[in-house]
């Protein structure tokens, strides 16, 4: 008798999804409705990106336009933007995480052997704070600062007899501009990661290094950095994935006419494309291109630091 | 003896000359970080309520001077920046409670052992972490619907964030245990009646958590607004705000040609100067007000989402 019982059970089980329904009823239910919404707004969209290979006429919709194979692709890869393009995007990520990335550690590592532990904590909370600002506020600020005429950095250059300089205007600045206002924005936000790694370091090493006559810098240097070098790594290999993916955001709003050159990256010239001059098709073939690359990167990243550290996003 | 402890005390006091260096070191280095990152929003409060004659001619520095509320004033007398502020606290508070209506349940019933579907649903939503359809397919999807221009567009295509639901899966995973279900489940309630009577009771720093991440997030967007808001009056706060702030609406272009009107829009020119500072302070007041107090819980998300679930 029992074990008849057992043995529907386990038939109960293999039925699949049908048998997975009537088990787990209430529970695909409060999974349905993320399910129904992520469904339409993430897997409809990815059957739209047929889109990139046709020519899209709004009348006949997106399954009734007609095929062009890869057209758009061979136009967008013979552009004059093509290299543009893509150069800017990978200078942006690389700079901003060449310049973010170490910053954010060093300044764990401080925090984490500084003794005075209220003036820590005001610290902790000033530099987390700027990571609230809003994007449209940010780049507010830095036209703001950055203002030719008004703005408080060419009053202090005027002040020391320089002439004043358009910022905004001169493509020179416009990476430092973008790359140092995101270092300032983010850096307390980032090292949060790693202070936490660091409060898990025993303080039984620190203390024996103590004894035996380490210094404050060796103990950072030999014990607290290597503790928190796993993270880094992982943290590291995976910005390493997303580089060809620039947020559109704050580059669009520091984006104007004179400094296009340097400041037109993947994202916002599908924008432009698709949205402003109405080249639907030929904007989603750049998005899809852009994707494939991301996720063929994000995929290797992870294949990498599944091997190294045993850490995978899935 | 008496040499040997001489000896120690030596040695101490070398190491801790050079510990002494590398504790002012460190003190320097963060303090000058500090004022780096506390010096412009310092200064962006001071400038709102200083005399604008004073700021541009950069003569605010350390503390306000000739101070006056005018820029404020002249915020609340315009009426789209009062809109937007009015349809950002609508669209923030819709869609954080959408937000939490969607991923707190996912994150429930994912975090589940015996949840058979478990797995299946979790590849589901990693795959929208690799494959995305894109700006446009999305912005065609939304207009097909026919919800450009409303709420929804803004609420609905990011109902669910995967990272947010991680953390909460993660957080339910460690803090409502198989077990306790299951003494409920032997006393008659099902899954439902757990969740909602004892699991959320139980989970108000996750909720915490998702409301301060979805909250913010809502608040500060622009981009969705950007795509999808057609009628000016629908706009949300950061809408409005990049119109003054970074397309300078407000830059008076006419041409004058009487000294007197020149002088006026001189006038004029540096109000609105300080109007945008005030207005970054507007704006970012509730944000700013919650923080200090909101501070710990978004620590605690970080450190959540760092913890792989």
């Amino acid at each position: 008798m029992k074990k008849g019982k057992n043995a529907s059970v386990t038939t109960k089980k293999r039925k699949g999804i049908i048998g997975s329904l009537r088990k787990d009823w209430s529970l695909w239910l409060f999974v349905l409705p993320g399910v129904i919404l992520t469904f339409i707004f993430s897997y409809v969209p990815m059957y739209g990106v047929q889109l990139a290979f046709k020519k899209y006429n709004p009348k006949l919709g997106i399954w009734g336009s007609g095929w062009v194979g890869l057209t758009h692709f061979t136009r967008f890869f013979n552009s004059p933007y093509f290299e543009t393009v893509i150069k800017n995007t990978l200078i942006i990520s690389a700079y901003s995480l060449l310049a973010g990335f170490p910053i954010a550690i060093i300044l764990a590592l401080m925090l984490n052997s500084f003794k005075h532990k209220k003036y820590r904590k005001i610290i902790q909370t000033v530099t987390y704070a700027p990571n609230f600002i809003s994007t449209v506020v940010m780049c507010g600020m830095l036209i703001l600062f950055l203002s030719p005429s008004s703005g408080a950095i060419n009053k202090v250059i005027a002040y020391f007899g320089g002439t004043a300089i358009n910022f905004m205007a001169e493509k020179s600045y416009w990476r430092h501009i973008y790359v140092w206002s995101g270092v300032w924005q983010t850096m307390g936000w980032n090292s949060i990661v790693y202070f936490a790694a660091l409060a898990g370091v025993s303080p039984e090493l620190h203390e024996a290094a103590i004894c035996d006559g380490a210094s404050k810098f060796q103990i950072v240097r030999y014990i607290d950095f290597p503790s928190i070098l796993p993270t880094a790594t992982i943290l590291l290999i995976l910005n390493c994935g997303s580089i060809m993916s620039v947020g559109f955001e704050k580059v669009f709003l520091l984006q104007n006419d004179l400094n296009k050159g340097v400041s037109e990256i993947i994202s916002t010239y599908t924008y432009q494309v698709g949205l402003i001059d109405g080249n639907i098709s030929y904007s989603t073939g750049i998005g899809l291109f852009n994707s494939a690359v991301n996720a063929v990167l994000l995929i290797v990243v992870n294949k990498i630091s599944d091997k190294l550290s045993g850490t995978s996003l899935y | 003896m008496s040499n040997r402890t001489v000896k120690v005390k030596k040695k101490k006091r070398k190491q801790s000359t050079t510990d002494r260096i590398y504790d002012s070191v460190i003190f320097i280095v963060l303090t000058i970080l500090l004022l780096i990152v506390a010096y412009p929003l310092y200064f962006i409060i001071i400038s709102s309520i200083s005399d604008p004659q004073a700021v541009s001619a950069g003569k605010v520095v350390l503390y306000p001077i000739g101070i006056t509320l005018k820029g404020y004033q002249e915020v609340f007398e315009e009426s789209s920046v009062m809109r937007g502020f009015v349809n950002s606290i609508i669209y923030t508070v819709c869609g954080t409670l959408i937000n939490l209506a969607v991923t707190l349940p996912t994150s429930y019933a994912l975090s589940r052992e015996k949840f058979s579907g478990a797995k299946v649903v979790s590849i589901f939503y990693i795959i929208t972490m690799f494959v995305s359809g894109g700006m446009i397919p999305t912005y065609l999807v939304v207009n097909y619907l026919h919800l450009t221009d409303t709420m929804w567009s803004l609420i609905l295509p990011g109902a669910l964030t995967v990272y947010n639901m991680i953390v909460a899966r993660t957080f339910f995973k460690s803090n409502i245990s198989e077990e306790l279900y299951e003494a409920a489940a032997i006393d008659g309630c099902g899954q439902i009646r757990f969740f909602f009577s004892i699991a959320l009771p139980l989970s108000s720093a996750i909720l915490a958590i998702l409301v301060l991440y979805y909250g913010i997030g809502h608040w500060n967007s622009y981009f969705s607004a950007l795509l999808y808001m057609k009628t000016e009056t629908k706009y949300p706060l950061q809408l409005v705000l990049r119109s003054i702030l970074i397309q300078n609406a407000n830059a008076l272009n006419q041409s004058v040609t009487t000294a007197a009107a020149q002088a006026a829009l001189l006038e004029k020119k540096k109000l609105v100067e300080l109007m945008k500072y005030s207005l970054i302070i507007i704006s970012s007041i509730p944000v700013m007000i919650l923080y200090p107090f909101v501070q710990k819980h978004f620590v605690k998300g970080v450190m959540i989402g760092s913890v792989k679930g």
